[in-house]
């Protein structure tokens, strides 16, 4: 019986191999790097109503993050300041200033500030803003340099994976109460010193499911 | 030439193959079923296939009801959180295994009687284990996440439990159906390239032309393929074993009581190998009527699977009066209530179904009248496969419905969902059965010839016989 396929296919397993192959692996490198929260996330920047500048306020002048986001210590939400919060200061300062027409609009009227959330989890995920303050988990470690922002964008993926890091080896974003909101705070402590506060503040980041899948 | 001539039949050895075929007959009487002109399938085949088909639309309608709704379509409860679907899974998961058995622990016993169904029975095992694949798939309540079950990385920092034996499982049934697959693939090359040979159509030529991988049937290949085929079997021979102990792990890691006994693996084992055989029975006898192979198939088969029945089905017997006498010896309270209850409480009835179908109704087999009678055969066969799945369902049902907590037993119900599911894995199974039936040579041919008398170089009167 004469040959039914040319020679040239008994290339074809190489080939296939090579192909299937390369495809398998580019279409690993697309999902881990394209597909992650790094890559999607991390980085988004919404145009919010009121031109609110970060870097002026917790950086140039060194608010403390805490007179605006008044009870991240005692509250699940680092609650977002009312129009009343900025008042306090622009009755006095800027009070013609016409980016704030919105805020002042707002006092008046007494009528919130659409402002577009930036840090989103899941619904199915529980988070404690207090619960993090108090352990000493400071600001800039999940926000990054808000002091440096002119408008806010994301600086951390959000991911379970990045949330899983931190509760599997807490030590290194544990700082004293007092550098709470301290932007440019760094690790200064040994491992020592973060056991000792560790075992201070009797803490034990959980990692079961129900601990934010209630 | 046949073999009748120059031998006497040998009672204790009746021949494998009857009627006095040729070879050139054999390949003719497997692959004439191969080579039908479309449309001229028996009528047998045209009335399975839109059973069949319709068992295959159905499931999708189901599992796309259950995907839209959730598990709640099912009748699962707070306490009997496995239900049906694992019920089914470890039914069809079972029933694969006569086919591993079949080809590779008997293929090294050189047991000659399996070439005759160990094709098909191979078949089946790898049907068997598509259709139970479907329920653990889609019990997971996220039927879009099943690659969770996977030890993949991902942005969760999540990584399956390595010390749970669902993990285990998904490993021994995916080993499992790539060992099946492989075996049966090797084992259909050298008669693909017969069919090959035979083809007289353009399209039916390039298909089996690719599907043989170039094979000649010369010296040096059958050389190789005896290798091959000798080392797949012992690859897959410890799989009989450890798959279905890998499923029995599932239930007695656990520490329900009914499930967390040691005499789950070989009794899980055992089963399966009982249910199996039942199943290649089931269709081996209307398959050898259908496409008259009742000289390929022959009685001396049945009785042969007939017998690993009536064995299987007492150990499965002695594992259920093992049960009993351990739940009294331990002492354990809680293990005497689930099996008190499980003999007399609101399960009696399928209780007593399993154990009339899986440990009473094989005792007919003592007999070698039964063990030739088709009709009881087929019967008993069918009787096995419910009593099998009713041990499943006694074994799951009855010990999660009835827990720890009395105030929380509830009675389980299946609802038409399970039941739709669960019917239309049957269509699932059979539609792939049918089409195997119509592409593939259904017999392993050039297995058979090698049992044939043909085939012994010393199979003339004597010789051989007395040291020559």
């Amino acid at each position: 019986m004469a040959q039914l396929f040319p020679k040239w296919l008994n290339a074809l397993p190489m080939v296939g191999a090579v192909v299937g192959g390369s495809t398998a692996i580019g279409a690993v490198i697309v999902v881990w790097w394209f597909f992650s929260p790094k890559y999607t996330d991390v980085g988004y920047q919404p145009k919010q109503p009121v031109e609110f500048s970060h870097k002026l306020h917790a950086g140039d002048m060194g608010l403390d993050c805490r007179y605006c986001h008044s009870n991240v210590e005692k509250s699940q939400e680092a609650n977002v300041p009312s129009a009343q919060i900025c008042m306090n200061c622009h009755t006095q300062v800027k009070q013609d200033s016409p980016k704030l027409k919105l805020v002042r609009e707002s006092y008046a009227e007494d009528k919130p500030i659409e402002w577009i959330r930036i840090h989103k989890l899941g619904e199915y995920a529980y988070f404690d803003h207090s619960a993090h303050s108090n352990a000493g988990v400071g600001c800039s470690s999940c926000h990054g340099r808000i002091d440096k922002m002119e408008v806010v964008s994301q600086a951390e993926p959000l991911s379970m994976g990045w949330c899983l890091d931190c509760h599997r080896n807490p030590g290194e974003h544990l700082r004293p109460h007092s550098e709470l909101t301290n932007m440019s705070w760094k690790q200064t402590l040994s491992d020592k010193e973060i056991d000792a506060l560790i075992k201070d503040r009797n803490l034990n980041p959980p990692e079961n499911c129900s601990a934010c899948h209630r | 030439m046949s073999a009748k001539a120059n031998h006497e039949i040998d009672p204790f050895d009746p021949p494998l193959v009857e009627g006095g075929h040729s070879f050139g007959e054999i390949t003719e009487k497997v692959c004439s079923v191969v080579e039908k002109k479309p449309g001229k399938e028996p009528i047998y085949w045209w009335l399975l296939l839109p059973i069949g088909f319709t068992g295959v639309g159905a499931l999708h309608i189901f599992l796309g009801w259950l995907f839209w709704e959730g598990t709640g379509t099912w009748g699962l409860q707070n306490q009997a959180y496995w239900g049906w679907a694992i019920v089914n899974f470890v039914f069809w998961v079972g029933i694969g295994h006569a086919g591993t058995l079949i080809s590779a622990i008997l293929y090294l016993f050189r047991q000659n009687w399996r070439t005759g169904i160990n094709r098909f029975a191979e078949a089946m095992t790898i049907f068997a284990v598509c259709c139970a694949a479907i329920f653990p798939g889609v019990h997971i309540g996220r039927p879009w996440l099943p690659y969770w079950l996977l030890p993949l990385p991902n942005q969760m920092g999540m990584w399956p439990n390595f010390r749970s034996p669902l993990l285990w499982d998904v490993f021994a049934v995916s080993t499992y159906f790539t060992v099946s697959c492989l075996f049966w693939y090797v084992g259909l090359i050298p008669d693909l390239a017969t069919v090959r040979d035979r083809a007289k159509n353009k399209i039916r030529r390039y298909a089996y032309t690719a599907l043989s991988m170039g094979w000649r049937g010369g010296n040096r290949q059958w050389q190789h393929y005896e290798k091959a085929y000798c080392i797949l079997a012992g690859v897959a021979t410890p799989l009989v074993l450890s798959v279905h102990t890998i499923v029995s792990f599932d239930f007695a890691v656990s520490i329900v009581p009914g499930w967390h006994t040691t005499i789950f693996p070989p009794y899980f084992v055992a089963g399966a190998v009982f249910s199996g055989f039942a199943m290649v029975l089931t269709l081996s006898i209307p398959a050898r009527h259908m496409y008259h192979m009742q000289d390929l198939i022959t009685m001396r088969h049945l009785e042969n699977m007939a017998k690993i029945l009536l064995l299987t089905g007492m150990l499965v017997g002695y594992a259920y009066g093992c049960e009993f006498f351990i739940a009294w010896y331990s002492g354990v309270l809680y293990e005497q209530a689930i099996f008190i209850l499980r003999a007399s409480g609101p399960y009696a009835w399928a209780y007593w179904t399993m154990v009339a179908c899986n440990v009473l109704s094989p005792q007919i087999f003592w007999f070698k009248k039964a063990r030739r009678n088709e009709f009881v055969l087929f019967t008993v066969s069918i009787f096995v496969n419910i009593g099998m799945w009713f041990e499943r369902f006694v074994i799951t049902i009855t010990s999660l419905s009835n827990d720890y907590m009395p105030s929380s037993w509830e009675y389980y119900s299946p609802t038409l969902i399970d039941i739709g599911t669960f019917i239309a894995s049957f269509g699932v199974f059979i539609f792939l059965f049918l089409l195997f039936l119509r592409f593939l040579p259904m017999i392993a041919i050039a297995e058979v010839k090698a049992i044939m008398p043909e085939a012994d170089p010393h199979h003339h009167a004597g010789h051989g016989k007395d040291d020559h």
